[in-house]
C-alpha cells in the first residue's frame, strides 16, 4: 500500500522532470498514410512528446535568450516577416493580442525547430505525431470511432475567428497528452515530405512516384477526412511560413533499447 | 460485326473532321493582350457583371479572397461555410474569350484551411490547382490565357475535395464569345449545390457538416445560391412581361446532377452544358455536377415563376427552389387563368367527395351545422388549396404562407378573410414573423357554399380559433367587392 502511495506521489515528478514531456511507448499502427518504403503497419519507437504545446511565454523566454529569433531580427528565409510572430505588441511583448498561456501561434518551421533543438529536442514526426494523436481519453487508436472522428472534424471545420483557448484545457489522451485536436494545427519535422499536394486527385498517377521515391505516399483511409486536412494543411506550407493557427511542441528520442 | 463498325467510325470521324477543325479556328488565342490591364468587376450572386463590350483581347486581373465564415444555410440555422469572395456561390468572374487573366487567389489570414481553385476554364494542369495551393495568411498567383468560350465552373480542389466543395468552394466564370453574347433584359446567376449537416432539413441552431452523409451522398439540403430561401420572397428574381432573361446556371454538387426547369416557362435557348451548340424549346435541362448551362426565355404571362430541380423532393423537402417574379399586364391569349373548375364526380370519386353531397343535402333542408361545413371544407381544401398551403396548412416558408396557427387569420375580420380566396391576394404578408410576397389568384371557381365550408374548416384546424362563415357571408362580400376582369361568378 505504502509503495503504491509513492508511486502515484512519484509519477508527475517524473513526468515533470521532462519539462512537461510525457513518455509514450513503442508500438506499432496502422498510419491512414502509406509511406513508399514501409509496407503495413508502421512502427513508432519509444519517445517523448510535450504534453501541451509551446506557449507564446515560452516562446517568449526562448526569443529573449535567442535574439536572432526575434521578429525586427529574424532573416527572412527562416520566417516571413509578415506574419512571424506578428500577434506580439512588441518584439519582446506579447501584448493583448497573446496571452501567455495560450500556444505560440505565427511561428515558422525554422523557428520551431530552433526552439526544439535549444531545449535538446526535436519537432515529432509525422509518424509519431499521427500515433500518439490516434489515441482517445481510454483508447489507444480511436480512429474507428465515428463520433470521436466527428468531433475532431468539428474544429476543423471552424475558421479561426475567436482567440484561441489556453494549453492544457483539454483532457489528456491515453498516454497523457493533451490539445493535439481542437486548439492549433502543429509542425513536424518532416512536414516538407507530404507531397500530397492540393491537387490530392493527382495520387493515382504512378508517374509521381519516380520523382517522390521514399517520401511519396498515399491515403489509405478516405474517410479519415481530419487525416487529410492535417495533411493538406502541412503540405500547403513553405517551412518559412506562418499563420494564425499553427503551433508545435517538441519531441525527444529516447536513448537506444530504453522502453518505458 | 465489328468489322463493320470500325469502317464506320472512320467514316464518320472524317465527315466531322472540317468541322471540327473550322471551329477550332474560330476559336483560342486571340494575340497578346493589348490596352492597360483590367480589374475584373466581380458580382455576388445572383448579380451578374455587366458585358465586357471588348473588341480586342486584353490582360485582366481577377482578385478572389477565400473567406471562412458562417452563415445561414436556412431560417434559424447557421453552416460553416467556406467560400470564394464571401458568398455561396462564389463571385461570378466575367471575361471575354482570348483574355489573359492574371488570377489572384487570397487565403484569409482566420482561415484554418489551405485552399486553391481549380476552374475549368482554364487549359492546363489542374486548372491552375497546383498553382493555386495558398495557407492561410497567403496569397498566390498564376496567369492563364481563356482560349475556349462558355461558362465555366469553378471549385475548389484541395483534399478532402467533396468537403471542400461541399461547404460552398464553387462558382462560374462566363468567358464571352469575341463578338459578345446578344443583349437581354436580365442575366442571373443561379447555382445549385447540395449540402450534408448532421442535423435534419431546417433543424435549428448551429449544424456541423456530416461526412458520413456526403459520402453516401444523402444531402440534407439541396438549394440554388447556398441557403433555403436564397431567392424566395422579397430576395426572388424579378422581371417584367415581354423581357428576355438569361440564367447562368451552374451546379457546384458536390454529389447530385440537377434536372434544371422553370415551372410555367420554356427555355426558348438553352446552351446545355455550357456548350456552343444552342438547344430550342427545352422543358428541363440536366446541369451536371461540376457544370453549367445557358438558358433564355422571354416572359409573357405576369406571375411567380419557380425554379426548381425537378428531382422533385429536393425543390419541396431539401429546398431547391426559387422564385422569378414576373410583373405586367396579362395576357389572356397566351394564358386565360383557371376558366372552369366543376366538380367531377367519377364512381371512384363519389366516396372522397360524399361530404360535400352531405353538406349541400343539408344546407337544402336548413339543417347544415358546423360539422358538416367543417367535412365538406377539408374534402375542398384537399383538392383546391393544399397544394399550395399544404394538406398540414403548414404552407412552405417564405413562398406559400401558412393557415396553421395563423396569427394573420386570428386578426382578420370574416369580410376580410372571406375576399381572400374570393378575390386572391397580391403584394406583401406577414404571417407567424414571416414575410410572403407572392401572388394568389382568385378562386373564381369556388360557389358561396364552397368558400364558406373552405373556410370554417381552416377556422376549426390546427389550432385556429373556430368559427363558422355562412354562404350568406360570402354571398354579401361578393356583391360587394369587385373581382378581377375575367374572373368567373
Amino acid at each position: 500500500m505504502r509503495s503504491l502511495l509513492l508511486a502515484i506521489v512519484l509519477l508527475p515528478a517524473v513526468a515533470r522532470a521532462g519539462s512537461d514531456y510525457v513518455q509514450v511507448p513503442a508500438g506499432t499502427y496502422r498510419s491512414a498514410l502509406q509511406y513508399e518504403d514501409v509496407k503495413g503497419d508502421t512502427r513508432v519507437a519509444a519517445f517523448e512528446l510535450m504534453k501541451t504545446p509551446v506557449t507564446n511565454a515560452e516562446f517568449l523566454e526562448f526569443v529573449r535568450a535567442h535574439p536572432q529569433w526575434q521578429r525586427d531580427r529574424v532573416a527572412s528565409v527562416y520566417a516571413e516577416t509578415a506574419n512571424y510572430l506578428s500577434h506580439w505588441s512588441a518584439p519582446l511583448q506579447l501584448g493583448d493580442e497573446a496571452k501567455p498561456q495560450q500556444p505560440v501561434t505565427h511561428v515558422s518551421w525554422f523557428a520551431a525547430t530552433a526552439y526544439c533543438e535549444a531545449q535538446h529536442a526535436r519537432l515529432p514526426l509525422w509518424a509519431e505525431w499521427e500515433y500518439v494523436a490516434a489515441a482517445d481519453a481510454t483508447r489507444r487508436d480511436a480512429r474507428n470511432d465515428p463520433a470521436w472522428r466527428e468531433s475532431i472534424l468539428g474544429w476543423y471545420a471552424k475558421p479561426s475567428t475567436t482567440p484561441v483557448a489556453d494549453v492544457g484545457q483539454s483532457p489528456a489522451n491515453v498516454y497523457g497528452v493533451q490539445d493535439l485536436h481542437g486548439l492549433v494545427w502543429e509542425w513536424v519535422e518532416d512536414f516538407a515530405s507530404m507531397l500530397v499536394t492540393g491537387d490530392d486527385r493527382s495520387q493515382s498517377d504512378a508517374n509521381r512516384l519516380k520523382f517522390c521515391g521514399a517520401g511519396s505516399l498515399t491515403t489509405q483511409d478516405r474517410d479519415n477526412f481530419a487525416v487529410l486536412m492535417r495533411v493538406a494543411m502541412l503540405s500547403s506550407l513553405e517551412a518559412a511560413n506562418s499563420t494564425s493557427n499553427l503551433g508545435f511542441r517538441c519531441a525527444r528520442s529516447l536513448p537506444d533499447g530504453e522502453s518505458p | 460485326m465489328k468489322r463493320f463498325a470500325l469502317p464506320l467510325s472512320i467514316a464518320a470521324a472524317l465527315a466531322l473532321a472540317p468541322t471540327a477543325f473550322a471551329r477550332t479556328a474560330t476559336t483560342g488565342d486571340l494575340g497578346p493582350p493589348q490596352g492597360e490591364p483590367i480589374n475584373a468587376v466581380l458580382t455576388s450572386p445572383p448579380n451578374v457583371p455587366p458585358p465586357t463590350n471588348r473588341h480586342k483581347p486584353a490582360k485582366v486581373i481577377v482578385k478572389l479572397e477565400v473567406v471562412e465564415k458562417e452563415m445561414p444555410i436556412a431560417d434559424g440555422t447557421t453552416y460553416t461555410f467556406w467560400t470564394f469572395g464571401g458568398t455561396v456561390p462564389g463571385s461570378f468572374i466575367r471575361v471575354r474569350q482570348g483574355d489573359t487573366v492574371e488570377f489572384h487567389l487570397m487565403n484569409n489570414p482566420n482561415n484554418k484551411m489551405p485552399h486553391n481553385i481549380d476552374l475549368h476554364g482554364v487549359t492546363g494542369p489542374g486548372g491552375g490547382a497546383a498553382s493555386s495551393f495558398t495557407a492561410p495568411g497567403h496569397q498566390s498567383q498564376f496567369t492563364f490565357k481563356a482560349l475556349n468560350q462558355g461558362i465555366y465552373v469553378y471549385h475548389c480542389a484541395t483534399a478532402p475535395v467533396g468537403m471542400h466543395i461541399g461547404n460552398g468552394m464553387y462558382g462560374l466564370m462566363l468567358v464571352e464569345p469575341p463578338e459578345g453574347l446578344k443583349p437581354v433584359d436580365h442575366e442571373y446567376y443561379v447555382m445549385q449545390g447540395d449540402f450534408y449537416t448532421v442535423g435534419k432539413y431546417r433543424e435549428k441552431g448551429h449544424q456541423a457538416f456530416d461526412m458520413q452523409r456526403a459520402i453516401d451522398e444523402k444531402p440534407t439540403y439541396v438549394v440554388f445560391n447556398g441557403s433555403d430561401g436564397a431567392l424566395t420572397g422579397d430576395k426572388a428574381l424579378t422581371a417584367k412581361t415581354n423581357q428576355t432573361v438569361r440564367l447562368f446556371v451552374g451546379n457546384g454538387g458536390p454529389n447530385l446532377v440537377s434536372s434544371f426547369h422553370v415551372i410555367g416557362e420554356i427555355f426558348d435557348t438553352v446552351r446545355q452544358e455550357g456548350g456552343t451548340e444552342e438547344q430550342h424549346n427545352v422543358q428541363t435541362t440536366l446541369i451536371p455536377a461540376g457544370g453549367a448551362a445557358m438558358v433564355e426565355f422571354h416572359t409573357q404571362v405576369p406571375g411567380s415563376y419557380v425554379l426548381v430541380d425537378h428531382s422533385i423532393f429536393r425543390a419541396f423537402n431539401k429546398g431547391a427552389l426559387a422564385i422569378l417574379k414576373v410583373a405586367g399586364p396579362e395576357d389572356k391569349s397566351i394564358y386565360s387563368g383557371k376558366e372552369v373548375d366543376s366538380t367531377y364526380l367519377g364512381d371512384l370519386a363519389a366516396a372522397s367527395m360524399q361530404p360535400v353531397a352531405t353538406a349541400a343535402k343539408a344546407a337544402a333542408a336548413g339543417t347544415l351545422t358546423v360539422a358538416d361545413q367543417i367535412a365538406a371544407g377539408k374534402t375542398l381544401f384537399n383538392g383546391t388549396c393544399s397544394a399550395c398551403h399544404q394538406g398540414n396548412g403548414e404552407g412552405l416558408e417564405n413562398v406559400f404562407p401558412p393557415l396553421a396557427k395563423s396569427d394573420l387569420i386570428a386578426k382578420l375580420s370574416p369580410e376580410d378573410l372571406i375576399a381572400i380566396p374570393l378575390n386572391g391576394h397580391t403584394g406583401k404578408l406577414t404571417v407567424n414573423g414571416k414575410d410572403y410576397d407572392s401572388v394568389m389568384p382568385p378562386m373564381s371557381q369556388l360557389n358561396d357554399d364552397e368558400i364558406a365550408n373552405i373556410l370554417t374548416f381552416v377556422l376549426n384546424s390546427w389550432g385556429n380559433a373556430g368559427g363558422r362563415i355562412t354562404k350568406e357571408q360570402v354571398a354579401k362580400v361578393r356583391a360587394s367587392t369587385p373581382r378581377p376582369a375575367g374572373a368567373a361568378h
